[in-house]
């Protein structure tokens, strides 16, 4: 299994992803924004951080690199490809996701462990775990407060493309589980085929039993089942 | 040519940048009704079709300038005002 990780200028989750992604035992390429091709790999993370200083808007930038050109090409093959937090807002700005990322509506960074509901096991990234089932993973976001028009929503919702769900303690999609003002509490998403994955929390961040949690594991564990 | 694109959120886009101004002014004893932030991106352009020019600046917004999702915008052509 052979994982690519795509690096930014600003990139700064990139190595997290990698080092995830090796001690689950898959072979790690780092692709710099440069390079023009990743016809190579089995799948691929656009990882966190600050894409070329979210100049214009989170995510703008990043989208007219070379990269993403290959990236776009890897996705209509129907290959897994995830994007986390400042990747999920490069694959909304890409159009391989739709949507948009407003600021929070608290005006702050948010940076916190939260509560997630799995919505959907349809995807590459999500298949190992179960409908309904509650994780916590951590946040860290200005501009994590997802926006769709209302029959874009009505898509979503109607092609299950909605994969994860900010909750309260007990389960529910509340306004008091909500830490960004997403609308209908989303927190992640896919296109419609489900192989291209966009997520505002960082499984990456928790997929270690030093670091406290291990809840992120399954994301990647999940694909490279599957790759190999 | 020089031309000014004027980038601001859609009628109805949660534009926090806009209340937190609007919020300063008042206590500063303005009464504003309303404040909305946006961008402004000044273009220094080759050439003298307008209508050329224009249709340009129209794609730029659509591939890189603007967020169609969030985002509206005008266009000035700023040789016009000093004649």
């Amino acid at each position: 299994m052979r994982f690519g990780v795509v690096v930014f200028p600003g990139s700064n989750c990139d190595r997290d992803c990698g080092e995830v992604l090796t001690l689950l035992g898959a072979e790690v390429e780092y692709v710099w924004h440069r390079e023009s091709d990743v016809s190579g790999l089995d799948g691929l993370v656009i990882p966190g951080g600050f894409s070329y200083g979210d100049y214009l808007r989170c995510g703008a930038v990043a989208k007219i690199s070379p990269v993403m050109d290959a990236v776009r090409t890897f996705a209509a093959q129907g290959r897994p490809v995830i994007g986390i937090c400042n990747g999920f807002q490069i694959l909304l700005e890409s159009g391989l996701l739709p949507g948009a990322m407003l600021r929070n509506t608290s005006l702050t960074f948010q940076c916190k462990t939260v509560d997630l509901r799995v919505e959907t096991t349809r995807t590459p990234f999500t298949r190992e775990l179960a409908v309904g089932q509650l994780i916590r993973l951590p946040i860290a976001n200005a501009e994590g407060n997802y926006t769709i028009d209302a029959d874009g929503l009505l898509s979503l919702e109607d092609n299950d493309q909605v994969i994860l769900r900010y909750v309260d303690a007990s389960g529910e999609a509340t306004e008091q589980g909500n830490p960004n003002g997403s609308v209908g509490n989303i927190a992640g998403i896919s296109n419609i085929r489900g192989n291209v994955v966009g997520m505002m929390p960082h499984p990456e961040r928790a997929s270690e039993a030093i670091l406290g949690n291990t809840d992120g594991r399954a994301f990647f564990e999940a694909a490279l089942n599957l790759a190999s | 040519m020089h031309v000014r694109v004027l980038v601001r959120n859609r009628p109805g886009v949660f534009d926090p940048a806009g209340k937190v101004v609007q919020s300063g002014l008042r206590r500063l004893g303005h009464h504003v009704e309303q404040v909305h932030l946006g961008k402004v991106i000044d273009l220094q352009i080759a050439g003298d079709d307008r209508d050329a020019v224009r249709a340009e600046i129209d794609l730029m917004c659509k591939e890189f300038l603007v967020n169609p999702v969030l985002e509206n915008y005008s266009v000035e052509f700023l040789d016009d005002e000093g004649q």
